[in-house]
């Protein structure tokens, strides 16, 4: 295995010089290229949603609807929400970070499906193309959750269109999810048991059942509303006997675990950069990784705490409630095993450090809100406030798109094989969780005072709030720039990262940077146990004091 | 029993033949998982309306019919056994007989579909298509009716969906076995093919009772 770091001016071969025209990309199978073409893909949808947030943020600088009518914010808000969650957050660890290191940190050539993958990414395309196509043509005003009768009968925006773009991004997922399971059963290099596996394989590993499983539901629970829509079939509508309830039930099936595959990728990144930058092994490695399990499993049993106040039973609230509560359990378990990981530890504050001490500050007070939310009276205040929508972009933003930078500044010199700008970097950093908070913190507040979601008037006296949370999405805004400039910038400017620059642990790092095609040059052979970083610590000691010894005699 | 298996070809990203064929079988499977789930959605939908709806279900469910309902049952569970004979004779490299049975497979499968075919006809024309032209006795279950030939269409729509793309993807499979294409040359895609169709007939053995045999 070749690991000698290339001299300046010296090209050695990697997938990245592998060939550059353009059919060498769009037709490529290497898992690597699959997921630089997602990282350009899921930039892009990123950007359009961040725009449309930027249209709600203004609209509510004040109180009147002054900048949009009515018809025009629900359509704004709406796409906002299905861009970001079906174009963004769903993909964006497992396609971009996970089809890059799933294979590399498993030891294998490739994903088990090369093609299969590479039709993913197609589909992922196509649906948001066709997602596009339905905003530039009168958009969607449904919400991003398509209720019917919203999105059956009263709907006359493209609710058909987004419905199909959504339902072909659902397949591109399932593709992506298949391929990882299959990987990771089938494909561990020689010596890789289960419990080496790194923790990201594992957040993997839960992300992919969730997404076989309930991918599906939704996919055809979507169809079903297009069928109602298209061919008058009745399957939601109350006229027909019908129940709008039912859809909820299982449009959150999916939803609710969706969420889960948003933030379980997270937190494999999470493991990975806090064990590196803390020099220490994972803090209980076995229960970070059952914790991630168990969150698939649970996350499936707790879809009704969303429908608390739509009807549905209440002793069907309080077991969803009791199980919501549950499933707080296993994400307190890994925000205390990393906590504990860092204690001690050789702390080092890089850019992905930074990171995730972020997500760890976000992740708690977005846990720790959804108890509020889980909890069957305190819900009925707050269902449908500011307050949720506060929770959930803790969750969802400050989880999965800090462990997101965390992850791709982490395996940037992987990646291109270039450094980012460290000072620059820790900047972003520092102004994304400043602008994060100040955008989503008054909006408990606001929340918590009665402001619904989904409306742009609202009494003067919650001005100020609003004004203090565009502020900070502004900031925000600025942040997330910065990361797309210098790490562009690095492509040609960046120092040389060599096979690895952080001295990690994981076979990813026992390669080139950027890799070559086929990642090793020959199977790696795993001998020790995941996050060895004392280990090797040890050897240095034990190195160093040998040497000492031999020069004394 | 002849075993003139050629050399399969394998893919890159393998270390071997074994690991190959394994990671093909548990991908199918994989995929199959996706697949349950998405009928079970449906399943439950129905369930869910035929528990609260029990006599207007019962009432809807008549207008079925069993007989066409039952020998769809035998035609398919029959296409089950001439695929399964499929997959015995590719593993043991008979490539005639191969060909023979999936024939075979594919002619039932069609068989279904035109039976199938006259099924819905039968409903246009009684006017048990949901939508305006839409008429039911007794009329007080109107509305419930049209909820239960919804879901009949969805489910029996999506079923038959289902039956197409496996003859389509075995008529994909007659041609590079009959041309002796080097990518069939081992059992494993008609095994693949063949666990689809066992799917395809399994999610049929639900329905036909699900829809046709309400008790009373």
């Amino acid at each position: 295995m070749s690991v000698t770091v290339a001299r300046p001016g010296e090209v050695r071969h990697n997938y990245l010089n592998a060939g550059d025209t353009v059919r060498s990309w769009l037709l490529t199978t290497d898992h690597k290229r699959i997921a630089v073409l997602y990282l350009v893909s899921v930039t892009f949808f990123f950007m359009i949603g961040g725009l449309l947030a930027a249209l709600i943020r203004l609209e509510l600088l004040t109180p009147q609807g002054d900048l949009l009518t009515s018809e025009n914010y629900n359509r704004v808000f709406t796409m906002h929400g299905v861009v970001m969650i079906f174009l963004f957050l769903i993909p964006v660890i497992p396609a971009v970070l996970g089809n890059f290191l799933v294979p590399l940190m498993v030891g294998a050539r490739d994903l088990a499906f090369p093609r299969l993958n590479l039709a993913s990414w197609y589909l992922y395309m196509a649906g948001g193309l066709i997602a596009t196509w339905a905003m530039v043509t009168g958009g969607v005003d449904t919400g991003w959750t398509f209720y019917p009768p919203y999105s059956s009968s009263y709907s006359t925006s493209q609710v058909t269109l987004t419905i199909i773009g959504a339902f072909i991004i659902g397949f591109s997922s399932i593709a992506t999810g298949i391929n990882f399971i299959v990987t990771v059963h089938k494909m561990r290099a020689p010596g890789l048991t289960w419990f080496r596996l790194p923790l990201f394989i594992w957040a993997h590993y839960a992300t992919s059942v969730i997404i076989v499983l309930g991918t599906p539901v939704v996919a055809i629970t979507l169809l079903l509303v297009v069928v109602e829509r298209v061919f008058r079939l009745g399957i939601f509508d109350p006229a027909l006997g019908g129940d709008p309830i039912l859809f909820q039930h299982l449009f959150w099936f999916y939803s609710h675990p969706a969420v889960y595959i948003m933030i379980l990728p997270a937190m494999g990144v999470i493991s990975e950069v806090v064990a590196c930058f803390s020099r220490k092994r994972v803090f209980g490695y076995h229960f970070v990784a059952f914790s991630s399990v168990a969150i698939a499993v649970i996350g499936f049993l707790v879809w009704g705490h969303h429908m608390f106040t739509t009807g549905q039973s209440v002793y069907a609230g309080m077991a969803f409630s009791l199980l919501s509560f549950l499933v707080a359990v296993p994400s307190a378990v890994k925000v205390f095993n990393w906590t504990a990981t860092m204690y001690k530890g050789t702390i080092d504050l890089r850019a992905p450090m930074l990171y995730v001490m972020g997500f760890l500050g976000l992740f708690v007070i977005g846990g720790l809100t959804g108890l509020f939310l889980a909890a069957l009276a305190t819900d009925v205040h707050l269902q449908d406030t500011y307050f949720v929508v506060a929770h959930f972009h803790y969750i969802m933003v400050g989880g999965t798109i800090f462990g997101y930078l965390a992850g791709l500044h982490f395996w940037w010199p992987k990646m291109t094989g270039r450094m980012y700008p460290e000072g620059i970097a820790k900047l972003a950093a520092l102004i994304i969780f400043a602008g994060f908070n100040f955008t989503f913190l008054p909006q408990f507040v606001l929340g918590y005072l009665g402001m619904p979601r989904r409306y742009h008037w609202y009494p003067e006296e919650w001005q100020m709030l609003h004004v203090m949370s565009s502020a900070g999405a502004f900031l925000l805004g600025i942040g997330y720039l910065l990361p797309m400039l210098y790490l562009l910038w690095s492509l040609r400017n960046g120092a040389l990262a060599g096979p690895n620059p952080w001295g990690a642990t994981g076979l990813e790092w026992k390669t080139d940077s950027p890799p070559i095609t086929h990642n090793f040059e020959e199977t790696p052979i795993v001998t020790e146990e995941p996050y060895a970083y004392e280990n090797h610590h040890e050897h240095e000691e034990v190195a160093s004091g040998t040497g000492a010894s031999t020069t004394e005699t | 029993m002849v075993q003139e298996q050629a050399p399969q070809k394998l893919s890159i990203q393998f270390e071997d033949l074994h690991q190959q064929n394994e990671s093909y079988i548990v991908g199918m499977w994989t995929f199959l998982v996706t697949e349950i789930m998405f009928f079970g959605a449906v399943f439950a939908t129905y369930l869910v309306y035929r528990v609260v709806n029990q006599e207007a279900f019962w009432q809807a469910h008549r207008h079925l019919s069993v007989p066409l309902g039952f020998f769809n049952t035998c035609v398919l569970l029959t296409s089950s056994l001439t695929m399964a004979l499929t997959v015995h004779y590719s593993q043991h490299g008979l490539r005639k007989q191969q060909l023979l049975f999936l024939l075979a497979t594919m002619a039932l499968a069609m068989t279904f579909l035109v039976v199938k075919g006259f099924e819905y006809h039968h409903k246009f024309v009684e006017g048990l298509v949901p939508g305006p032209n839409f008429h039911f006795e007794p009329a007080e279950y109107t509305r419930v009716a049209q909820l239960f030939f919804s879901l009949y269409f969805a489910m029996t729509g999506l079923h038959a969906l289902h039956v197409a793309i496996g003859v389509l993807v075995m008529g994909v499979l007659a041609v590079l076995i009959a041309i002796r294409h080097p990518s069939v040359q081992d059992f494993i895609p008609v095994e693949l093919v063949g666990l689809y169709w066992h799917f395809v007939d399994i999610v049929w053995i639900f329905l036909f009772p699900l829809l046709y045999l309400i008790p009373r």
